[in-house]
């Protein structure tokens, strides 16, 4: 018997240990789970007209340094904006309350993130409160998109006159 | 019936063991439920198959891991995206490297043991000793084997991931300074919970597969010394290969 309890022992170490690895990868891998200790810090919500793909637990910055991170991202249905919630640590609680924030990408394919540019204001951000200047994320498509529309116009401004001065005689 | 399958050609030779595999895997199947009711006996396979190959698996684990740091950024910096180091890491742990070096290492580990410990017990006519005593050895002998590597196998890939994240981690952030912020907010931004769940399947039809291919080769050896040399050994490469194709199949079947 003495030895079986040993053994046994060691088998419900082992089933436990593979349960707590498994608890792991599922809870704390992916973004959507639940997260476990990690800093706490107070939510402000800034407003966005289009937040690209930035992600929950995408990092919040100021002057580069991480501040905190995105905790939820919703969706307003009555302005049709992004409604993003942003948990920021408690030791930068002095952020002042006319900052602005915008979406900004972490290199040319890196991920995006949310900048924060801080204010003049003597009153700071607090728990509930809301960041009221945004800047959208910049769509990189919609850039392009737009240059080869400038581009196009420029150039049939350029050519209509001759074609006008073709056609009439 | 080995010899037998010796006798015949290549093609029919492999048709045949190919059968008696399925055929053996039912019947397999068909004792496992009357095997859970010994707990015992699986208990002591769970011990025997996962927590004795715990140390090897948490070992080639970091080992896995701290390569996949290096290598992931070393490349990963050339396109100046080192914070994706964790995704990186995360990712083909999760889904590849973790399942497919565990089955392999099980293979090496607990399938030869599995293996010679039966082919042992045929040569010395432990299981016609079985029989003759009304005990079916399938439902008391390798039904718990089997069922013991097939539970234990998603736990130590489970290990073996985290391990290697830890590795990754280790070799990232420590060395090459990789901010901590950025690798695990852009792993927990990038890892799904459909690919832990792309891994934990593999993981189980790796240890079903690995466990079926080492018990059967135990159960048919011949019942000589270089006949259960022989079985450890075909365990082994039956495995990995198995491993291998599957792994390429249910890749396939994911994506």
């Amino acid at each position: 018997m003495r030895p079986n309890r040993a053994l046994e022992i060691g088998t419900g170490l082992f089933v436990l240990l593979g349960f707590a690895a498994l608890l792991f990868l599922t809870t704390q891998l992916p973004g959507s789970g639940a997260r476990l200790g990690g800093p706490q810090g107070y939510v402000v919500t800034a407003r966005f007209d289009n937040i690209g793909d930035l992600k929950p637990g995408s990092p919040v910055t100021l002057a580069g340094v991480r501040i905190g991170r995105v905790a939820g991202i919703d969706f307003d249905p009555t302005d049709f904006k992004a409604v993003v919630t942003l948990e920021i640590e408690d030791r930068y609680s002095q952020i002042p309350d006319d900052s602005d924030a915008s979406i900004q990408t972490a290199g040319l394919l890196g991920g995006k993130y949310v900048g924060i540019g801080p204010g003049g204001s003597e009153t700071y951000l607090h728990a509930g409160s809301t960041i009221e200047f945004t800047q959208s994320a910049i769509v990189l498509e919609s850039l392009v998109n737009k240059f080869f529309a400038n581009f196009a116009s420029g150039r049939d401004s350029k050519e209509a006159p001759q074609d006008a001065q073709g056609e009439t005689p | 019936m080995n010899r037998a399958v010796a006798r015949d050609g290549m093609v029919t030779g492999m048709l045949r063991r190919i059968g008696a595999v399925g055929v053996f895997f039912g019947a397999l199947l068909a004792q496992c439920v009357p095997a859970l009711a010994r707990p015992r006996l699986i208990v002591h396979q769970i011990y025997n198959a996962g927590a004795r190959s715990l140390i090897i698996v948490m070992m080639c684990g970091v080992f896995v891991g701290m390569v996949l740091g290096l290598q992931g950024f070393d490349l990963l910096q050339r396109f100046g995206s080192e914070d994706a180091l964790g995704v990186a890491a995360a990712l083909s742990l999760l889904k590849e490297l973790g399942p497919v070096v565990t089955a392999l290492l099980f293979a090496g580990r607990a399938g030869t043991s599995l293996t010679s410990e039966i082919g042992l017990m045929r040569a010395t006519d432990q299981l016609t000793a079985m029989q003759m005593m009304a005990v079916d050895p399938m439902q008391r002998i390798i039904a718990p084997r089997f069922l013991g590597g097939v539970i234990a196998m998603p736990l130590l890939v489970a290990i073996f991931n985290v391990v290697g994240l830890f590795g990754a981690q280790l070799v990232g952030v420590q060395l090459m300074s990789v901010d901590p912020g950025a690798f695990w907010s852009q792993m927990q931004g990038a890892v799904e919970l459909n690919d832990v769940q792309e891994g934990f399947i593999k993981s189980l039809v790796f240890g079903t597969a690995c466990s079926l291919v080492a018990v059967y080769e135990g159960y048919h050896s011949e019942p000589t010394a270089a006949g259960v040399g022989l079985a450890t050994t075909r365990t082994v490469v039956t495995s990995s290969v198995l491993t291998l194709l599957l792994d390429y199949i249910l890749t396939a079947a994911f994506l």
